[in-house]
C-alpha cells in the first residue's frame, strides 16, 4: 500500500515552468471584467501573460468634436457621459475651465457645494469600483452591499439636481439651483450610517486572506514607471507617490480643508486597493466639513452676461429676461484664450484643454482622462503574470471606457 | 506663481537661445512655443534639469484650413516634485504636419501621441508604434480636422 503513494508524485508532476509555446487570446470586448467595451490581445505561455496589447475604441462617440460645435453651456451634458460613474468630477473640470477663461468669481456658497457633491461622487464612484473588482475577482457579496451606498448617495445627488447618473448640477458660474429643502439632513443621515458600511467591507473583503493572497504582489510597478507612465490619482498613490490635485494644484477651496492623503508604496493591486479604501474615509471627512460650512447665500456669480438669471428676477426686470434669451439663443461670447484646468477625479488626474477664438462655441475642447492614461500602463503590470491576474490588475486600475473613448 | 514659471522659461533660454521662440501668459498658466525640430531637447531638458518628471497631457488641435501654420500640439508638463505646470507649443504647417515623438522621453506620450495621430494626422517621428487609437484603421480622414464633417463624410447607415 505505502508504495502505491508513493509512486504518485512522479506520476503527477506539478508544472510550474513555461510550457515555451505561445498562443493568443483576444479577451473582450464583451468581457464583464473589462468594464465596459475593452478588447486585449493576450499573448500567453500557458497561462502566464507574455504580452498585452489593449484595443480601444468601441465606445468612440467623437465627443471632443461635438464639444465644437456646441455653446459652452450645452457642452456640460456631454462631460455627463465620459466617465459615467463620476459626472460631477466632469462637470467640474468643464466648467472650470470656462470660468478661467472667463475670468469669473464663484461665489463661497456654490463653492462649497461643489466640493461636497464631488467628495459624494468620488464615494459613489470608488463604491462601484469596490463592487465590481470584488465581483471581477469572484467575490459577489460586496457588490450588493456597495451598490445599496451607491443608491443612497444617487438618491442625495437625484434630489438636488433632477439626474442620477448625468446630473450636469454645475454650471458655468455657479449651479444648476440651489439645494432643495431637506438636502442636509439626506447627507447627515448618510454620513452617520456610512462609516458602518465601511466596517462592514473591511469585515468582508479587507481582513480576508483569500483577497489579500489574490492581490498581494500581483501588478506591481514601481514609484519611477508610474511616474513615467503618467500614472495619477489612487493609482500613483499606490506605488508611494503623495500627489493629490486637491491639495497640490487646490481648486473649488479644498485648500481650506483638513484631510490626508493615503499613499501606500508597494505598487501592487493590494496598495492600490488599500488607498482607495483610506480614501474613502477621507472623502467622508470632507463631506462632513463641507456641510457644516454651508451658508446661505447666492449660487450663482455676478456676471449676467455668461450667467442665466434666476426665473424671479426674470419676471421682474427687463435686462434679466434680455440676458436669458441671448444666452439661450445665440449664447456668451468668451475671451480668445487657452487653458489647461486638471482637477482629481476619483480616477486620477482629469485636465480639459480648452482653446476660445472669442465666439460662444469653443475652438477646441480636449480631455485627459484619467482612465485612458492608466489603462496605457497595463502593459507593464500585467506582463509575467497570470491571467487571472490580469483581472485583478484591471479592476484595481479603476477604469471607465466611456472616459477612454470618449 | 507664474514668476517661478518664468524662471523656467528663463533658464531654457539661457540654456539656448533658440529654444524660445516666444512666451505667452494667460490666465496663470505661460505657454511656450518651442521650433518643432527642438521639442525633443526642450522637454528632455525641463524633465532632466527643471524636475518636469511627468507629461501630464499631449494634444493636437487644428487652428483651421485657412492657417499657417495649420496645427499646433500642446505638451502640458507637470511636476511631481514642485507642482507646477508649463504648457509648450509646437506649430506645424499643414504640407509638414510632423514632429519628432516625445515617447522617449515620457512613455505616456506613446497612446497621447497615437490619439493625435488618430484625430488631428500629426505624425510623429520615431514613434514605436503610430497606429490608429479611437478610429478603425481603415477610417478614412482626421475627425478633429476643422475641414472634416461632423456626420463624416458618408450617410450614416446602420447596414
Amino acid at each position: 500500500m505505502a508504495t502505491a503513494v508513493e509512486n504518485i508524485p512522479a506520476k503527477f508532476e506539478v508544472m510550474d515552468r513555461p510550457l515555451g509555446s505561445e498562443m493568443t487570446l483576444s479577451m473582450g470586448p464583451q468581457h464583464p471584467s473589462t468594464h465596459g467595451v475593452l478588447r486585449l490581445d493576450l499573448k500567453l505561455d500557458g497561462e502566464l501573460v507574455v504580452n498585452v496589447v489593449p484595443d480601444i475604441g468601441y465606445l468612440h462617440t467623437g465627443m471632443e468634436k461635438l464639444f465644437e460645435y456646441k455653446k459652452y453651456q450645452q457642452g456640460i451634458v456631454i462631460t455627463d457621459r465620459m466617465d459615467y460613474l463620476n459626472p460631477l468630477g466632469n462637470n467640474l473640470a468643464y466648467v472650470m475651465a470656462a470660468e478661467k477663461l472667463l475670468d469669473l468669481e464663484i461665489p463661497e456658497r456654490a463653492q462649497t457645494i461643489r466640493v461636497l457633491m464631488c467628495e459624494l461622487q468620488r464615494i459613489a464612484s470608488h463604491m462601484v469600483w469596490f463592487g465590481t473588482s470584488c465581483l471581477d475577482m469572484g467575490a459577489m457579496t460586496p457588490f450588493w452591499f456597495t451598490f445599496k451606498e451607491r443608491e443612497k448617495i444617487l438618491n442625495i445627488i437625484e434630489s438636488a439636481s433632477g439626474g442620477r447618473m448625468t446630473p450636469s448640477y454645475f454650471r458655468i458660474g455657479g449651479l444648476m439651483m440651489d439645494l432643495p429643502a431637506g438636502f442636509e439632513n439626506r447627507v447627515r443621515q448618510f454620513l452617520d450610517d456610512f462609516p458602518d458600511a465601511l466596517n462592514t467591507f473591511d469585515t468582508l473583503i479587507t481582513g480576508n486572506t483569500i483577497w489579500q493572497s489574490r492581490t498581494k504582489g500581483i501588478g506591481v510597478i514601481s514609484k519611477e514607471s508610474a511616474i513615467d507612465w503618467g500614472l495619477t490619482g489612487p493609482s500613483l498613490r499606490g506605488s508611494g507617490v503623495e500627489l493629490d490635485l486637491r491639495r497640490h494644484n487646490p481648486y473649488t477651496g479644498y485648500e481650506t480643508y483638513d484631510f490626508d492623503i493615503p499613499t501606500e508604496t508597494d505598487g501592487d493591486v493590494w496598495s492600490r486597493f488599500l488607498v482607495r479604501m483610506r480614501e474613502l474615509r477621507e472623502s467622508h471627512k470632507i463631506v462632513r466639513q463641507a456641510l457644516e460650512r454651508l451658508k446661505p447665500g447666492p449660487i450663482k456669480a455676478d456676471a449676467p452676461k455668461a450667467v442665466l438669471p434666476d426665473r424671479d428676477d426674470m419676471r421682474k426686470h427687463m435686462d434679466s429676461l434680455i440676458h436669458h434669451f441671448l444666452i439661450v439663443a445665440e449664447g456668451f461670447n468668451v475671451p480668445p484664450g487657452e487653458v489647461y484646468h486638471a482637477i482629481e477625479a476619483s480616477k486620477g488626474e482629469l485636465g480639459v484643454y480648452m482653446r476660445s477664438n472669442g465666439g460662444p462655441k469653443p475652438e477646441r475642447v480636449h480631455f485627459r482622462g484619467p482612465s485612458f492614461v492608466n489603462l496605457s500602463a497595463l502593459p507593464v503590470m500585467a506582463e509575467g503574470e497570470m491571467i487571472a491576474d490580469v483581472v485583478a490588475i484591471i479592476g484595481s486600475l479603476d477604469i471607465v471606457l466611456g472616459e477612454i473613448d470618449r | 506663481m507664474t514668476e517661478r514659471l518664468h524662471t523656467y522659461v528663463d533658464n531654457l533660454r539661457s540654456r539656448n537661445a533658440e529654444w524660445v521662440v516666444s512666451v505667452s501668459e494667460g490666465h496663470g498658466e505661460v505657454t511656450v512655443l518651442v521650433p518643432a525640430d527642438s521639442i525633443v531637447d526642450v522637454c528632455a531638458f525641463l524633465r532632466d534639469e527643471e524636475g518636469f518628471d511627468m507629461l501630464a497631457d499631449l494634444c493636437g488641435a487644428d487652428r483651421g484650413p485657412e492657417e499657417d501654420p495649420r496645427f499646433e500640439v500642446n505638451y502640458h508638463l507637470f511636476s511631481t516634485t514642485h507642482y507646477d505646470r508649463l504648457r509648450l507649443k509646437v506649430l506645424l504647417s499643414e504640407d509638414d504636419a510632423r514632429v519628432r515623438t516625445v515617447s522617449s522621453l515620457w512613455r505616456t506620450a506613446n497612446w497621447h501621441e497615437r490619439e493625435t495621430y488618430d484625430l488631428v494626422g500629426i505624425k510623429f517621428e520615431g514613434h514605436p508604434d503610430l497606429r490608429r487609437i479611437l478610429l478603425p484603421s481603415d477610417f478614412d480622414g482626421h475627425a478633429l480636422r476643422k475641414d472634416y464633417p461632423l456626420r463624416g463624410y458618408e450617410p450614416y447607415s446602420l447596414n
